[in-house]
């Protein structure tokens, strides 16, 4: 046998073996990436998209010509901004009160409790969230305001409660989350820098404010790289399930990905949905690529990719 | 002697750690206790931390209706051990091959797999290819293929830990010793990278058992109801009764009523089943959820 089919032997099994990945990468992302030309088109299922005219940049006209374009494209990046302070914020203070925390069992029973709800899915946290805030059978209006002889809240009909409780559920879902990876980094300083902060009389919050958030620093950089990356996309669980879809909280729930799926699914709108879904892929890609020029300049540890 | 300082931060501590915890509780004990309530005295009382009137027939009626119930909770239970099955074995396989960056294209399909983590063709092309290109409407497929089988960050974590974890001198005496590549990696690399694989297979199982977007998308309740999970049945569920609230007029016409869906308690009790499996495994496995998440927290 010469050389070269001896090595085409060799290597045959690992082509196999990157087959069936490979087939999966073209089917479930490469293909509909082509298939991000449909916002240029007139699409006519019938025809398919290859034989569908042209048409320029109409249907981005028809997105940006709505008030919507503003609200869902302002909706997206406030509540990830939103989210982004007050998850840190909650699960740095939390990962540090943990650590502070002698006792294993103790320490143990309230990671392992404020992480469930991490595990549960945005439908069964909607379910939840209707127990509190229905507004004939909620807990809220039934047992706390009603009682007081205060009148009952409507709250899947009054847009201004809506940034509070949605971000309330956001930090529900992924603080235990959140404060697992601060507090692995926590655990990762070294000793002898309290040790040493404690011979010299440092309280616990100067070694807070002076050893642990300056160490957590990259970290937070991290997060905040990753958040900016993805600012254009949000979790549609928690804004499709928990306001369970109400019109008239739409100026303070829609997002991007809310809006594609209402045009697509709803109404069957795909010059609307996919200028929406190319201006939300495209404009993401962008701030990736810039976010991360930016992070390679300053900090090139930290750079993504 | 323990300073007073020490006492004091123990305190505080464990005073918001309590809080918090509680808040991370609570919800689900209002779940449970909404499920055993008498549905009569909920509808008028609400909700409540303290029914006046306990009752099981929410779970009456789920045994009475187990037929449409019990079947999306096979449903489940399948899509979940099928999924992470077909989840594991490509993304093990795929992982070790393009970890071979000397055989040609391997840079490549990495450099590819890398991309789909920065760019991707958005909900529009994805529906529209799966449903009008591969045909996956109200087949099985639909709630097993689209986004969840194979995620680019897993093939990461596998990779790096192949690397990182399995000594190359072992390959490369099983090479010696005349083992093919197949079989190196079935009895070797595989078995050595249990712990990795527990903890993306664990991560890929609550991926699937929590989804309710595929069925969403890509079953209708007239051709695709066998395919229901028990996600989707309470996100149907939910949809039937907003299409009832939103147009009353027009359900009157058609004669579907409100009391023709599940009643308040008996959608609780539903979805208390939904979470039970989770919540019934999860202290058995909590260490792998927390190493997938430390891994997760940093990059790559």
């Amino acid at each position: 046998m010469n050389k070269k089919s001896m090595n085409w032997k060799r290597i045959l099994p690992f082509y196999l073996m990157v087959l069936p990945g490979t087939i999966y990468m073209l089917v479930d992302k490469y293909i509909p990436m082509f298939g991000i030309i449909i916002a240029f088109k007139k699409l006519d299922v019938r025809k398919g998209i290859l034989n569908s005219p042209w048409c320029g940049f109409k249907n981005f006209e028809f997105l940006f010509q709505s008030k919507d374009a503003w609200t869902i494209t302002r909706n997206t990046i406030f509540y990830n901004l939103l989210f982004f302070v007050t998850g840190i914020a909650v699960a740095i203070i939390f990962a540090i009160l943990l650590n502070e925390i002698t006792s294993k069992k103790a320490s143990k029973t309230y990671q392992t409790v404020t992480l469930l709800p991490y595990l549960m899915s945005w439908v069964v946290i909607g379910y939840l969230a209707y127990a509190y805030l229905s507004a004939d059978t909620g807990l809220i209006n039934k047992s706390i305001l009603e009682p007081v002889g205060k009148e009952g809240i409507n709250w899947y009909q009054e847009a201004k409660y809506w940034p509070f409780i949605l971000t309330f559920f956001n930090l529900w879902k992924s603080v235990g989350y959140t404060m697992i990876i601060f507090l692995s980094s926590i655990v990762g300083i070294s000793q002898d820098y309290f040790e040493a902060a404690r011979l010299d009389g440092a309280t616990k919050l100067q070694q807070i404010r002076y050893i642990t958030l300056p160490l957590l620093k990259p970290t937070i950089i991290t997060l905040m790289i990753i958040m900016v990356g993805q600012i254009f996309r949000s979790d549609f669980g928690l804004f499709y399930q928990v306001p369970r879809n109400s019109g008239s909280l739409y100026a303070a729930t829609r997002t991007l990905d809310v809006y594609v799926y209402q045009a697509l699914l709803k109404y069957s709108d795909y010059a609307m949905s996919s200028a929406a879904s190319f201006y939300q892929s495209v404009v993401g890609l962008i701030l990736i690529l810039v976010v991360n020029k930016v992070i390679k300049k300053t900090s090139p540890d930290s750079a993504l990719f | 002697m323990k300073s007073k300082e020490y006492r004091t931060v123990q305190v505080i501590a464990h005073i918001f750690c309590i809080l918090l915890t509680l808040s991370a509780l609570m919800p689900f004990v209002l779940l449970i206790i909404s499920s055993f309530t008498d549905n009569e005295w909920a509808s008028v009382y609400g909700y409540s931390y303290f029914p006046k009137k306990w009752s099981l027939e929410a779970y009456r009626y789920i045994a009475y209706q187990w037929n449409e119930i019990g079947h999306a909770y096979l449903m489940s239970f399948v899509v979940t051990g099928l999924g992470t099955l077909l989840s594991i074995f490509i993304t093990t396989t795929f992982a070790y091959g393009i970890n071979n960056p000397q055989i040609p294209g391997m840079r490549i399909l990495n450099k590819a797999l890398v991309f789909t983590m920065l760019f991707n063709g958005g909900l529009v092309a994805t529906y529209y290819s799966y449903v009008n290109i591969f045909h996956v409407k109200n087949t099985l497929s639909a709630v097993l293929v689209p986004t969840l089988v194979m995620s680019a960050f897993n093939v990461i974590l596998v990779r790096n830990y192949y690397r990182s974890s399995i000594p190359e001198s072992l390959i490369e005496a099983a090479r010696i010793d005349g083992a093919g590549e197949f079989t190196i990696f079935w009895k070797i690399v595989f078995p050595l990278s249990r712990p990795i694989v527990a903890t993306i297979g664990l991560m890929t199982a609550l991926s699937y058992w929590n989804d309710w977007q595929n069925g969403f998308y890509y079953l209708s309740e007239r051709g695709g109801k066998r395919y229901y999970t028990i996600q989707v049945l309470l996100n149907t569920i939910n949809e039937n009764i907003q299409v009832l609230v939103q147009n009353a007029s027009k359900a009157a016409s058609i004669g579907a009523k409100v009391s023709d869906l599940p009643s308040t308690t008996i959608r609780m009790a539903i979805a208390v089943i939904g979470i039970l499996p989770v919540i019934a495994v999860y202290p058995f496995f909590q260490k792998y959820f927390v190493k997938g998440i430390t891994l997760g927290g940093v990059k790559e």
